[in-house]
């Protein structure tokens, strides 16, 4: 391993840490759980590595770890991403209330509750 | 286009995809955007995913390869999907843990081969010697992360399916097998990332071997850290191993020199991180203590059958619809009992009927009800409950005092009082939801049986508690038929 590509790349890790924290913490709590269902399909991109280990496999045993983390990788990405969606689409504001005074279009606005 | 240009490209892509990664979870802020956010972040996975296998597809790369690549996604993705279409929304939790698990896995996979393939032609050659110890580092890092992730999620994932049993399961010794492999584990590594670095030289084979004994090691260690862990402490759990999960995957982005699964890793580590922290906070317990074996802490405190003190007072299904139909404001304390019956909709059907009585009606969420962060957030939402009226525990306690009615649903240690105010409880210091404060208690609850914790509520022999035996699901059903009567 190369110095610079050392340095390099423990950079990127540290500030991407740094920004996650950031970024994460302004997560309310009703969406936590579609928060870590969204960082799940996230880590799936372990499958960029697969892939590249899948081009390069010779020999059996190669062959088979790349075939078990394609797949593993793979179950992951698209079923991340789909579940957290479905998850996602539930959270209404307040789908068919008659009663509700304030007109239900209004999508962000500074709501205390989503906090 | 060259093979250079296109490795440029790719790049360009990489960046692209983890930018997307980044606003994607910026959006995640308010339940508004949040959706974008994870479209966002998906077209992030796609530009990347697609640009690697472009890259790939430029060198010189066999049909058998093509057919792992295909086969594997194939496989994975489609078993992903009909997974992620068709489970029910209370199985949400072990649907995260099981992708925890595989994610883990792939992760380590990754390193697992790069070990194989370097050591078959030693180190690679031109590099600087000793910095082949970090490389060593690396990889070892994500082979030992990430078949904890993979086996302590797995586990995680058989209790809360109810393959194996929700309670802590103690095995004889499991604490000392723990360490065991700890210790054994991390020297193991260390003898290697030495020997990657050149200090110390071993035949292949034996490299082999000692890397055998650490992936044994952290295997082990990944069913016996999550085994003891009782269903209460899986909020805590599952967090954990997510971020485990990130840094895996991080890591593995150290050993194939990809940026990408660096920073999307980094961010996995730190929502996981963050997570752990809140639920370990919510839980009055510190993350040290839960990462040290803290986890089987509470066994000793098993505490003796009293319930002293004071009667339980019984009501019926009339009474508890009287009491609430003349409230003029009700909250709803949903519990782990509310998932598993699945009362969730019932429950919203209740809530509808008291508003258009022209109660106020809201949900105090405590953030490790249920068995993942923002679990029961996700259970109403199914049940189409509006997110403005799910409150949080600090936002709601204070309006406890002028509650008329707070109907407690399959819920227990989150509303204990004696976190507040017995010392010799094991809950002690746990912030709770204030239920006690309200005009009334209503508790729909099976039986006298005891929470997680095994310690007895003294909620419920309050005066003001009433409690209402029976399923979650059927008694909130009662309590619909009772209050349309009213």
């Amino acid at each position: 391993m190369n110095v610079s590509v050392l340095i390099e790349s423990l950079t990127v890790f540290v500030l991407a840490i740094l920004l996650g924290f950031e970024v994460i913490s302004k997560v309310p709590a009703t969406l936590h759980t579609p928060l870590m269902s969204g960082t799940n399909s996230i880590h799936g991109i372990v499958l960029v590595g697969a892939i590249g280990l899948a081009a390069t496999a010779d020999g059996p045993l190669a062959a088979g770890l790349a075939f078990v983390a394609m797949a593993f990788a793979g179950a992951n990405v698209v079923g991340g991403y789909v579940v957290t969606d479905r998850m996602l689409q539930m959270f209404k504001r307040r789908p068919t209330a008659p009663a509700a005074p304030a007109a239900p279009a209004a999508p962000a606005g500074q709501s205390k509750a989503s906090r | 286009m060259n093979t250079t240009d296109l490795g440029y490209a790719v790049q360009f892509s990489f960046i692209v995809g983890a930018a997307l990664f980044v606003i994607g979870l910026h959006l995640m802020n308010s339940p508004a955007t949040a959706r974008t956010g994870n479209r966002l972040s998906a077209a992030g996975m796609i530009i990347a995913v697609t640009a690697e296998i472009a890259f790939v597809s430029q060198g010189q790369i066999g049909l058998g390869n093509w057919a792992i690549i295909v086969g594997g996604l194939a496989l994975g993705g489609g078993a992903g999907l009909r997974l992620a279409r068709t489970l029910q929304m209370t199985a949400m939790p072990q649907l995260v843990s099981l992708f925890n698990a595989v994610g883990g896995g792939a992760a380590g996979l990754l390193a697992l081969n790069d070990f194989l393939a370097l050591n078959g032609q030693r180190i690679l050659p031109g590099d600087v010697p000793g910095l082949d110890g970090w490389r060593t580092f690396f990889i070892l890092a994500d082979i030992l992360v990430g078949s904890v992730t993979f086996t302590g999620s797995l586990i995680a994932t058989a209790k809360l399916m109810g393959i194996l049993k929700g309670q802590p399961i103690v095995i004889p010794g499991g604490r000392i097998v723990s360490w065991f492999t700890v210790v054994c584990g991390l020297s193991v590594s260390i003898v290697l990332i030495l020997a990657g670095a050149g200090v110390v030289t071993y035949e292949t084979h034996v490299l082999y071997a000692l890397l055998g004994v650490a992936l044994v090691c952290a295997l082990v260690f990944g069913v016996t850290m999550v085994l003891p862990i009782g269903g209460a402490d899986m909020p805590v759990v599952i967090s954990l191993l997510n971020a485990f999960t990130g840094t895996a995957v991080s890591m593995a982005g150290f050993v194939v020199n990809n940026v990408m699964l660096i920073v999307a890793g980094a961010l996995v580590g730190a929502s996981g991180a963050i997570l752990t922290r809140l639920m370990a906070n919510a839980m009055n317990r510190s993350i040290p203590n839960i990462l040290v074996g803290g986890f089987g802490g509470r066994e000793g405190t098993q505490a003796e059958m009293t319930s002293e003190g004071g009667t339980v007072r019984e009501v019926s299904v009339d009474d508890a619809a009287i009491q609430l139909a003349y409230a003029s404001k009700v909250v709803i304390v949903p519990g782990y009992g509310l998932a598993v019956a699945q009362a969730q909709h019932g429950v919203r059907e209740l809530a509808d009927l008291l508003e258009a009585r022209g109660i106020e009606v809201s949900y105090a969420i405590h953030p490790v009800a249920g068995r993942m962060p923002g679990h029961m957030n996700v259970l109403l939402a199914e049940a189409n409950v509006p997110y403005p009226q799910l409150r949080e525990m600090d936002d709601i306690n204070p309006e406890f005092d002028r509650t008329d009615v707070a109907l407690v649903i399959g819920a227990n240690d989150v509303t204990n009082p004696a976190a507040r105010t017995d010392r010799s409880s094991p809950i002690y210091g746990m912030p709770i939801l204030d239920v006690d404060r309200a005009k009334s208690i209503i508790v729909v609850k099976r039986s006298m049986g005891r929470g997680y914790a095994g310690i007895d509520n003294p909620l419920y022999v309050n005066p003001k508690t009433g409690m209402f035996f029976a399923d979650a699901k059927d008694g909130v059903q009662q309590l619909i038929a009772a209050v349309k009567e009213v």
